[in-house]
């Protein structure tokens, strides 16, 4: 419900820098999500917006109202917190009702809210337990359930998905998207490490990279269109390629990256690059070839189906025309049309 | 070879078990020097201390064995006197003894419920975040380091009604008209204890405290803080709660040691009959009057109480200490 605008923000520890002047826009009953690795900042920054942690200089407002001084729990905010956060002494009850005791609501509206919010997240059944006796997954939605509860602006969620198991993890990924499918109109920021939860959640992701925006878009935007060589490292799984040297100065540029489903195995004549097979990973729908083709790291190239080809054949291969994606030694994109080859 | 074992599992089985009596008779060999120590340093003397309380043994005659059985009646013994009155002898119909019960159970109580508020607070300070935190959670463990006889001298020194510290301050902030004998008044004898104990114990007890308070997750106070609760209300419904395991083990181990006070009030208050606990009683009776039978059954009482205060007070509180059940 809220438009949340960073104007320059930064934040310091003492001498260290944590984040360096970052100018942000989130739309009213946006899902964004903040990704970068580890140390980029992006906790300190979701908890700069929270509050918990003080603005060192710049502006922060939600929905026009310059919000820097306001207490936490007076800027309309929900936090899912990676550790859940929950009161062990306390029911699921409870803990859902706990922040909302204060707020001079009358017990049949407490009630009513939370049995809401539970019915919501299926875990009407689990009020009268004890965090203890449930796990990890219901856990994490007795976490949201509680944020839910109060009826934020503004949902935020600190990697909220990090201790839970792989197959869990899918699960709660849905029912988050699900949660913002429901509650349209609220704004949800979601911290991850992890570029699939941002690419499967996001409406807009903000790459973050030591303290600074890297780039801001919707998933396919940074997908097909990274500007830069980290943003394209870090977005989609496996990892794009990267070609330096002779391979990208044929291109004119310092570096090309292309990803591995955008390189096509051709009959011998046909090829740009030619290599030997060194490995090969079979994912059942999919299938990774390693191919050495002398730029130092091999290629890795996505097939569909079964492995067929074995390790130790020369391929030949071609990328797709308009696929490859050149930058310049600083890591920006080279705009220039490639020239006719 | 497998298709044996497999096809045996009768035998593999055999084989667990004994790799685990292994483990057991290791464990067991690891253990056996501390038991050896614990049997010489605490079950010996505890049984031989338990054993003379049923005789009439004396100084001279412990070693040479020439005390007789007594059985009860160190504890409590009646003989009808000729004019058909009777007259009760033994520990338990000792009016000193019932004094140093009470006077040991009221320190305990004060001396215990004191340390536990201030040590709360110092701990909830010392928890938050300052600059020379460090230093100052140094600094504070210092009365808890010096020994308790030095302690006792110096506060000995700073409640002496002539040349005391204390009186003087109070004399000129102008609390009290002349000086007061701190140590040797019987209603200010307890106070006095009081004080010095409370002032060396208190840092123990903050850092018991400390140590459940840093157990704490941070994230708790936090969402507190974003759902705006009250800091008050934070502190009694979630840091209190939390905290509990920990206070009651830190209450337990204090218990435990004000119920043996011992040093500081012979060093403070040697002749004072309103602070005389089980322990000084019990001492005078052994080493003083070298009355081994009824000092002993001081000594077994002594132990009993503290005994039924421990279990009481674990079943009350439900006191976790094996640490399995704050998961």
């Amino acid at each position: 419900m809220a438009n949340i605008q960073l104007r320059n923000v930064t934040k310091t520890y003492g001498a260290v820098n944590v984040i360096k002047g970052i100018d942000l826009e989130i739309k009213r009953g946006e899902f964004m999500v903040f990704v970068g690795p580890s140390g980029c900042g992006k906790s300190t920054l979701l908890r700069l917006i929270s509050g918990l942690e003080s603005i060192t200089t710049g502006d922060l407002y939600f929905d026009g109202e310059r919000v820097n001084n306001v207490i936490p729990s007076k800027r309309g905010i929900a936090m899912v917190f990676q550790s859940y956060a929950l009161y062990p002494h306390m029911t699921v009850y409870d803990n859902m009702a706990f922040g909302m005791k204060l707020g001079g609501s009358s017990k049949a509206d407490m009630e009513a809210r939370v049995r809401r919010a539970a019915g919501m997240l299926q875990i009407d059944h689990l009020l009268d337990r004890l965090p203890r006796q449930l796990s990890g997954g219901q856990r994490q939605r007795v976490a949201i359930g509680r944020a839910i509860v109060r009826d934020p602006r503004v949902f935020l969620f600190d990697e909220p998905l990090s201790n839970l198991d792989a197959a869990l993890r899918v699960q709660t990924r849905l029912e988050i998207a699900k949660l913002h499918h429901d509650m349209r109109d609220v704004t949800m920021i979601y911290v991850t490490h992890d570029q699939v939860e941002a690419m499967t959640l996001a409406d807009r992701i903000c790459v973050l990279r030591d303290g600074k925006v890297e780039q801001v878009g919707t998933p396919t935007e940074l997908y097909d269109r990274p500007n830069s060589v980290f943003v394209a490292g870090f977005i989609g799984s496996p990892k794009m390629n990267f070609l330096e040297g002779n391979f990208a100065e044929a291109h004119g540029c310092a570096t090309l990256g292309i990803r591995s489903e955008h390189i096509d195995i051709v009959p011998e004549g046909q090829e740009m690059w030619q290599g030997r097979v060194v490995h090969t990973e079979d994912l059942g729908s999919d299938n990774y070839l390693f191919v050495d083709v002398g730029s130092g790291e091999p290629l890795i190239v996505r097939q569909p189906g079964k492995a067929t080809i074995p390790e130790g054949t020369v391929v030949s291969l071609l990328p797709r025309p308009g696929m490859l994606h050149r930058f310049d030694a600083a890591g920006r994109p080279v705009q220039m049309p490639i020239a006719a080859q | 070879m497998t298709t044996t074992i497999s096809a045996n599992p009768e035998r593999s089985r055999g084989r667990e078990t004994s790799l685990q009596s292994q483990r057991a008779r290791a464990a067991f060999w690891f253990l056996a020097p501390m038991l050896v120590m614990l049997f010489f340093v605490a079950a010996w003397p505890l049984f031989r201390s338990i054993m003379f309380s049923f005789t009439d043994a004396e100084a001279n005659d412990i070693f040479t064995g020439g005390s007789e059985w007594v059985g009860f009646d160190n504890y409590l013994s009646w003989r009808v006197r000729d004019d058909g009155s009777i007259r009760w002898r033994g520990v338990l119909a000792d009016a000193d003894w019932w004094n140093a019960v009470w006077n040991t159970i009221r320190f305990a109580f004060m001396s215990v419920a004191l340390e536990t508020v201030l040590g709360l607070l110092v701990a909830l300070v010392l928890n938050a975040e300052f600059k020379g935190r460090g230093l100052v959670r140094a600094a504070i463990l210092i009365p808890w380091a010096i020994p308790t006889i030095v302690s006792a001298r110096m506060w000995g020194w700073m409640l002496n009604d002539q040349f005391g510290i204390i009186n003087d301050m109070l004399l000129t902030v102008g609390f009290i008209d002349s000086p007061i004998a701190w140590t040797a008044r019987a209603d200010t004898a307890m106070i006095a204890v009081l004080m010095v104990d409370v002032w060396k114990t208190t840092p123990f007890m903050a850092l018991l405290i400390l140590a459940g308070l840093q157990m704490i997750p941070r994230d708790m106070y936090e969402s507190a803080k974003i759902d705006g609760i009250h800091p008050m209300k934070v502190f009694f419904r979630v840091t209190l709660p939390l905290l509990k395991p920990a206070l009651m083990v830190a209450v337990i181990f204090r218990v435990l040691d004000a119920l043996r006070i011992f040093d500081l009030i012979y060093v403070l208050t040697p002749q004072s009959e309103a602070t005389v606990t089980m322990s000084i009683l019990s001492y005078r009776e052994l080493q003083q009057f070298g009355d081994y039978g009824e000092g002993s059954a001081q000594s077994t009482l002594l132990f009993l109480i503290i005994a039924l205060f421990v279990l009481l007070y674990i079943w009350l509180g439900r006191v976790d200490l094996s640490g399995e059940r704050s998961k």
